[in-house]
């Protein structure tokens, strides 16, 4: 969280420096007095005060400014969406031209979503799951994983040999086990170090 | 336009962020931004293994090219 301590004549010199310094306004902070000033006697023995401000943001408010400062900077007309879902705060960045976001294979999202994480990082609830999806790509290769996952089990089934799948990160990797979990006929596990790791499907024993 | 990016993300990241300075030098095939944060800061912008700024780097990079241009970001100690 951004917090500063800093000395002034008075408390309030003292927070609206502090400001400054956070570039942040006064609604948006939470202000403790560590030293009430004194002006001593004969002007001997004179104390500051001292404060410490802290920016009290929730992470729902923080993600939404920092996706839709990004957007704007690169001149993109697209609307942030905000939400709590499965315990988790989703962030969806929703328009016409925001595809060059996602990038080859989500490199662009994924690159975004990290430095979503990092800019939050510090504030309320910072530690909750937080996924960003730009244009629905995010729904949309979800349901090609699952998609994936039930044409290699029905290869397994049919076969009875186990089924390699390709290299994938992590995420997508707990997509294919999560949609198969269920399934009567085969079991999922994952082999080999990142990034090429994989998911296998075989029968199940 | 870019710079002002540029200095959006890394001030959103760091602790200090009337630390941050970000100047941008024309070169002959792309620009380059380069990076100047509080040191104490030094390490949140470039990040364990450096992937922090991998990440701005690929976010900054996917907005030049949308604008047709190419853009490298440089971090100064």
């Amino acid at each position: 969280m951004k917090s500063v301590e800093v000395k002034g004549r008075t408390v309030e010199e003292a927070i609206d420096e502090a400001l400054k310094l956070l570039g942040v306004p006064r609604e948006w902070v939470e202000v403790e007095v560590l030293d009430v000033p004194s002006r001593g006697i004969l002007g001997l023995a004179r104390k500051d005060a001292r404060v410490r401000v802290t920016v009290q943001r929730s992470r729902a408010d923080l993600a939404r400014e920092f996706i839709e400062g990004i957007v704007r900077r690169m001149g993109v007309d697209a609307a942030v969406e905000v939400r709590r879902a499965g315990g988790a705060l989703h962030v969806d960045v929703v328009g016409k031209d925001v595809g060059f976001l996602i990038g080859k294979r989500g490199q662009t999202l994924q690159a975004l979503e990290y430095l979503l994480k990092i800019a939050t990082a510090g504030s309320e609830g910072g530690d909750e799951q937080l996924v960003l999806d730009v244009g629905g790509y995010r729904r949309r290769r979800e349901r090609q994983l699952e998609d994936l996952a039930n044409r290699a089990a029905r290869q397994v089934m049919r076969t009875g040999k186990p089924v390699m799948l390709e290299p994938m990160d992590a995420r997508s990797r707990r997509t294919i086990h999560l949609a198969l979990q269920r399934h009567p006929g085969v079991s999922t596990h994952s082999e080999g170090e990142e990034p090429n790791r994989r998911v296998i499907v075989s029968p199940k024993t | 336009m870019l710079r002002d990016l540029v200095e959006f993300i890394v001030k959103s990241i760091v602790d200090n962020p009337n630390g941050v300075q970000v100047k941008e030098v024309e070169g002959e095939r792309a620009c380059v931004f380069e990076v100047r944060v509080a040191t104490e800061d030094m390490g949140k912008v470039i990040g364990k293994q450096g992937r922090v700024v991998r990440a701005i780097r690929t976010l900054v990079q996917a907005a030049a090219a949308k604008e047709g241009k190419r853009a490298a970001v440089e971090i100064l100690e």
